[in-house]
């Protein structure tokens, strides 16, 4: 619950302890150590098929790691019962990358959903919270629509909404920017910030929008495909100024010339274009 | 979780201005009533001097979504009675949200209750919608009846592997339980005609009675109504999800036709499986009846085969396997129309799949009926 007590700032809110991620007998992510502060806006990065995203469902309790725990707070998620676990995921919201309405029910059934399931607000009050939630996304009015009557951007809005229905401590955002154009993408970025700012929420991030990236992140953790485990933690500007790593510098410049590993293609000299296809 | 101060809301009124002062723990999951600001408001006596409000929150403790949707109420009902607000007094957390909630104004004309319709007008809508479904349905018949020519002509999108493809999924891979609802159905007609027979002592007439029964009518109807449940349905399933993903779409773009890359190959897997999986069931039927007679009542296994092959001519066999070929027509014709019509969303797919199954058995029904007349009167 926000309030004005708990905004204490570079307080652990998140902690991965020694996570190990695997398909089987694939792993996709070892070896992960990082804490996420309270009311930061942190970002999971990494090149596509990197494991964001598996990372992600393990944060908010689809997939089970192989090994290692997440810590809310104190409290492990994984160690937990069932029961407890969807006690301590009650405190946080996902807006997942399309939003993931249910689209046989109005933006109104959408959000008042988890507040009628999960507390004893009677009729008029859930109206007016859901009311609020959307007002806050800027979809004042669209109590009625269904999601397939709006725009991805308003798609995306009221997830959000809906996400944040119940207060969270913690909201999750899987690719917000994804399919959005670059106004709508900064216009989601502002009203994240502005979000967290007035509400106190930690956001976690997985994105690989650059834009994004250094416009609202404060923290961030890059993941590699290659070594399969994390190969930088910091501030988004502080990694582009100061990190060594050529990978992570290559991910953050946008710069695709990679002179030590692969061999740039090669045009054949000679040859005419229309050949070679 | 620390004890709660419970929530309240005081006013006190000042010349011309009113000072709300919210107090204790405004929380969502607070025990305590919470106080309804328009019964406050109308309480207070000398409300027409009021020409400003201000807010006062130094025994506020914690909140959440509850003070903010109090707040707002509270703001839009002294917006209506002519009263400024001053927001400054807030802190400035709650200001921001505030400016966050009234920073897009509710686009007039958005609102879009669906009005309620008299009985009338809803029959009248069943009955359009009745025609335009007809419509469709004869449309997407002539659509099928010109990839068809295309196919003969050999200009088409036609993929040979995608009709094995489906000639495996709607033909061996059904086989399990057309299998057993066959027997099954064989058991019970053998069991409903012997309680009738031995009154009168002719256990033996089961094997006709079975024979017939299957051959003509039973074997298919019965691997016809599965196939629909199976097959029709995943037809639609399938179209329908495509056209979510905007798989159709898709093809359309790089110049295929999704009625004969989609469309065609289902149809004829299915009309060249439905007479094999019919000609099974009248099998697997008989079988059923058999081990009932041989095992129930005093009829040796080669007496019951003699009497079936006696019973069943070739008339009766035929008649079966034609009118599985309309069902296999039907059912193909029902899921893939429904899958095409498919709406954008996942409730979408759930009401195709259900509309392919309701149609589809629907087709086959009446079908069975006419075509059961027909025969009938040219004497089969």
């Amino acid at each position: 619950m926000q309030s004005s007590g708990i905004l204490t700032l570079n307080s652990p809110c998140l902690a991965i302890k020694d996570l190990t991620l695997a398909y089987g007998d694939l792993v996709i992510q070892q070896n992960l150590n990082f804490t996420i502060n309270r009311s930061d806006i942190f970002i999971i990065m990494g090149a596509s098929g990197c494991g964001k995203s598996t990372l992600l469902m393990s944060l908010i309790g689809l997939m089970k790691p192989t090994k290692g725990d997440v810590l809310y707070g104190e409290e492990s998620l994984w160690q937990a019962e069932p029961e407890a676990r969807q006690q301590l995921l009650r405190r946080t919201g996902v807006l997942f990358q399309s939003g993931a309405l249910l689209s046989s029910m109005t933006l109104f059934e959408n959000v008042a959903l988890p507040i009628t399931e999960h507390t004893q607000l009677n009729a008029e009050r859930t109206r007016q919270l859901v009311a609020y939630k959307l007002a806050l996304v800027g979809l004042s009015g669209f109590e009625d629509y269904y999601p397939n009557e709006l725009s991805g951007g308003m798609q995306k809005r009221a997830g959000l909404a809906r996400a944040m229905a119940l207060d969270p401590d913690i909201l999750f955002f899987d690719e917000p920017s994804a399919g959005l154009d670059p106004v709508s993408a900064k216009l989601l970025d502002d009203l994240i910030r502005s979000l967290r700012d007035h509400l106190g929420a930690t956001i976690v991030m997985v994105t690989h929008e650059l834009a994004s990236i250094f416009a609202i992140g404060n923290n961030s953790v890059f993941l590699d495909t290659e070594t399969k485990t994390m190969i930088a933690t910091g501030s988004p500007k502080q990694l582009l100024a100061e990190s060594k790593d050529p990978k992570v510098i290559r991910f953050l410049t946008r710069d695709n010339t990679d002179n030590s590993q692969t061999e740039k293609p090669k045009i054949q000299q000679g040859k005419p274009y229309e050949q070679t296809r | 979780m620390t004890d709660q101060v419970p929530c309240a809301l005081n006013f006190t009124q000042k010349d011309n201005t009113l000072e709300a002062a919210f107090v204790g723990d405004w929380v969502l999951e607070t025990k305590v009533a919470v106080p309804t600001i328009e019964t406050i408001f109308a309480q207070l006596g000398d409300r027409k001097n009021i020409k400003k409000l201000v807010f006062s929150t130094k025994e506020l403790g914690r909140w959440d979504s509850l003070l903010m949707i109090e707040l707002i109420s509270l703001i839009n009902f002294t917006k209506k009675q002519d009263v400024s607000v001053d927001m400054t007094s807030l802190p400035e957390v709650i200001q921001g949200l505030l400016n966050l909630v009234y920073a897009v104004p509710e686009p007039s004309g958005v609102s879009h209750k669906k009005a309620h319709t008299s009985w009338i007008a809803f029959i009248g809508n069943a009955g359009l919608d009745l025609y335009k479904d007809a419509q469709a349905f004869i449309i997407f018949i002539g659509e099928i009846a010109l990839s068809l020519l295309g196919l003969v002509r050999k200009n088409t999108s036609f993929r040979l592997v995608d009709f094995w493809l489906n000639i495996q999924e709607s033909g061996p891979s059904a086989l399990p339980i057309i299998s057993l609802i066959s027997l099954l159905v064989g058991l019970i007609l053998a069991f409903v005609g012997a309680v009738q027979l031995t009154l009168f002592g002719a256990e033996i007439y089961i094997a006709d009675m079975v024979g017939l029964g299957m051959s003509r009518d039973m074997g298919g109807l019965m691997a016809a109504v599965i196939m629909t449940g199976r097959t029709g349905s995943a037809y639609a399933a399938q179209l329908g999800t495509m056209q979510v993903n905007s798989e159709i779409d898709a093809l359309k773009t790089m110049g295929f036709e999704p009625i004969s890359f989609l469309v065609l190959p289902r149809l004829l897997a299915l009309i060249c499986m439905m007479p094999l999986l019919c000609i099974y069931a009248d099998l697997v039927g008989i079988i059923g009846g058999a081990l009932v007679s041989v095992s129930f009542f005093d009829i040796s296994l080669t007496q019951y085969l003699d009497r079936t092959a006696d019973a069943i001519h070739l008339k009766d066999l035929t008649m079966g396997v034609a009118k599985c070929f309309v069902y296999g027509v039907m059912i193909a014709l029902s899921g893939c129309l429904r899958g095409m019509q498919c709406g954008r969303s996942a409730s979408a797919v759930g009401d195709a799949a259900t509309s392919a199954v309701v149609t589809g058995i629907l087709f086959i029904v009446v079908s069975d009926s006419v075509m059961t007349l027909i025969c009938n009167r040219l004497g089969f």
